[in-house]
């Protein structure tokens, strides 16, 4: 029998081709990188000062997206907010991966007591949902963006001290580490020579990847009033000022909104090409 | 010059080794024979210092080797190297394969061994002599592992098992993993470079031909025990274990 197997050529090219949508993804992330460093001196105003007699002005020469609810102008402060946004995500991923890839090398090559007590404390943290547990501690510890910060690292170490202990795990039973033993190599020189080149691939993998989430975590908690306070621009912290305009002035919500959800497919786009091209299997 | 005093060792409450005796004297060649998980690689381990045997102990040079801990063991450690048996997975395939090669000799910056005398201050150096030493050609040197072919591999991690220029080097199967055809290369290579450092080999491996070829007293090993041991030249002896005439008859008859 003839089985007339249906053409899937509707996807269109873009979505199909990986290379393409990693350079996407690089792409916009240096124009990102770009506009966060130098946005402060190319603003066109100034997003802190409230002027009321402009309040929820359209779209100008003089305010290109309009302005808030307190006249100030949405393209500054969104530009400004990419600093907080983004400065504070790069912060946490790099404070994450400083905690969670040493511990993950030791208790991975060490292994015995050491492992079992540091696997069931990140147990005991993942029985909870993550991001529940964040508001918990931010809200506990009271709502700052350095809370806020503390609050996802403490989620966020485990993930990548599992990964890189799997890894290690995998590797230090191989015959190239029995053979720098037999050779002299302190345990040290080990994990420093032979560990930790294998984890660096899948640990930026994994970072790129978690860097979205941690852009979303942190807009969510900012939103909830957990993160930046006001008058800080903060992308989630927008979001939250706009809300009681939703109504009359969606645009309040929409232009945060938006940058929010192209950085966070930016870097989806990048750690997912990453991902393929060093083949690390999706853990 | 090692000792080795029987030796038990359980795994999983099961013996993998049982009561092994033997002895290698300086610039001697002993060969191991038997089937896969006859304890053979256990023996090799534990002779390194990898594993602790349950019973029984390991002498060399007067020191028991299982009883050394820290900076003693280490001391020990560079008269006894290794070349494994796949030589993919004993080098990093993440570094270039010259430093791989050079790894003890960072270790041990007090020991200078007599063909590097003139290179000692030079890590690059010593690898390139250590290349020529092993026949590979110095172009090699950055290469990553998967660049390379089996041989070659091989060559680089006999290259890292003499760097030290230890006194014995176990050599756990160095040949059954490679192509026929480079399998008498290595072993020449070995053979030659026993000779020309004095070294002493304890040669582990199924393949009979080889060790017949290398060494000059035989053990044969069995389920972790040891039934056979007698000089190479008398393996077709009519007093042979039985185990060890039915080894040789195998190989014979793969040989044909």
């Amino acid at each position: 029998m003839n089985v007339q197997v249906p053409r899937i050529n509707r996807i269109p090219f873009f979505f199909k081709n990986q290379n393409l949508m990693t350079s996407c993804g690089l792409l916009f992330f240096i124009i990102i990188t770009f506009i966060t460093i130098i946005g402060p001196f190319i603003i066109p105003n100034e997003p802190f000062t409230a002027n009321m007699a402009e309040r929820l002005a359209p779209p100008s020469s003089a305010y290109p997206l309009g302005t808030d609810h307190m006249g100030r102008c949405i393209f500054s402060r969104l530009i400004v907010g990419a600093q907080s946004t983004l400065g504070i995500t790069a912060l946490v991923v790099v404070t994450v991966a400083l905690i969670g890839i040493p511990i993950g090398l030791v208790i991975g090559y060490i292994g015995g007591r050491m492992d079992t007590l540091f696997m069931r404390i990140a147990d005991g943290i993942l029985a909870l949902p993550e991001f529940i547990l964040a508001i918990a501690i931010a809200g506990f510890l009271g709502p700052s963006l350095t809370n806020l910060m503390i609050s996802i690292v403490f989620v966020k170490w485990i993930a990548y001290t599992r990964v890189v202990r799997s890894i290690v795990i995998t590797e230090r039973n191989k015959d190239y580490v029995l053979a720098a033993k037999v050779g002299g190599s302190s345990n040290w020189k080990i994990i420093r020579r032979h560990m930790f080149p294998q984890i660096v691939s899948p640990v930026l993998v994994l970072a790129t990847l978690d860097i979205g989430k941690v852009i979303l975590t942190i807009s969510s908690l900012s939103y909830l009033g957990l993160g930046a306070q006001p008058p800080a621009p903060e992308w989630g912290a927008m979001l939250n000022d706009g809300r009681p305009y939703f109504q009359s002035a969606p645009e309040l919500m929409i232009y945060p909104g938006l940058a929010i959800f192209f950085v966070v497919l930016a870097f989806n786009l990048m750690g997912e090409g990453l991902r393929d091209k060093w083949d690390v299997k999706s853990r | 010059m090692l000792h080795v005093n029987s030796i038990s060792k359980t795994y999983h409450s099961k013996p993998a080794l049982s009561d092994i005796s033997l002895y290698v004297h300086a610039g001697e060649s002993i060969g191991i024979i038997g089937e896969s998980g006859s304890g053979k690689s256990t023996l090799g381990k534990i002779i390194l210092g990898l594993e602790k045997p349950d019973q029984g102990d390991v002498h060399f040079r007067g020191s028991n080797l299982h009883t050394l801990k820290g900076q003693a063991l280490k001391a020990f450690r560079r008269h006894l190297q290794i070349v494994f048996q796949d030589p993919a997975g004993s080098l990093n395939p993440k570094l270039p394969v010259w430093k791989s090669v050079v790894e003890p000799l960072e270790n041990y910056p007090d020991v200078i061994p007599s063909f590097l005398k003139e290179v000692r201050h030079d890590r690059k150096k010593m690898a390139e002599v250590l290349f020529q030493k092993v026949g590979l050609s110095p172009e090699l040197l950055e290469r990553y592992p998967h660049q390379l072919s089996g041989g070659q591999k091989q060559r680089i991690a006999v290259a890292r098992g003499i760097s030290l220029e230890p006194d014995l080097l176990v050599c756990d199967e160095p040949t059954s993993s490679l192509d026929v055809s480079v399998q008498a290369q290595v072993l020449n290579l070995l053979k030659k470079l026993q000779r020309d450092l004095n070294l002493s080999f304890l040669f582990i491996s199924h393949d009979i031909a080889a060790v017949q070829f290398m060494c000059e007293r035989i053990v044969v090993l069995k389920d972790g025990i040891l039934v056979d041991a007698f000089l190479t030249n008398e393996l077709f002896s009519a007093s042979r274990h039985p185990y060890t005439k039915m080894l040789v008859e195998m190989s014979m008859e793969q040989d044909r």
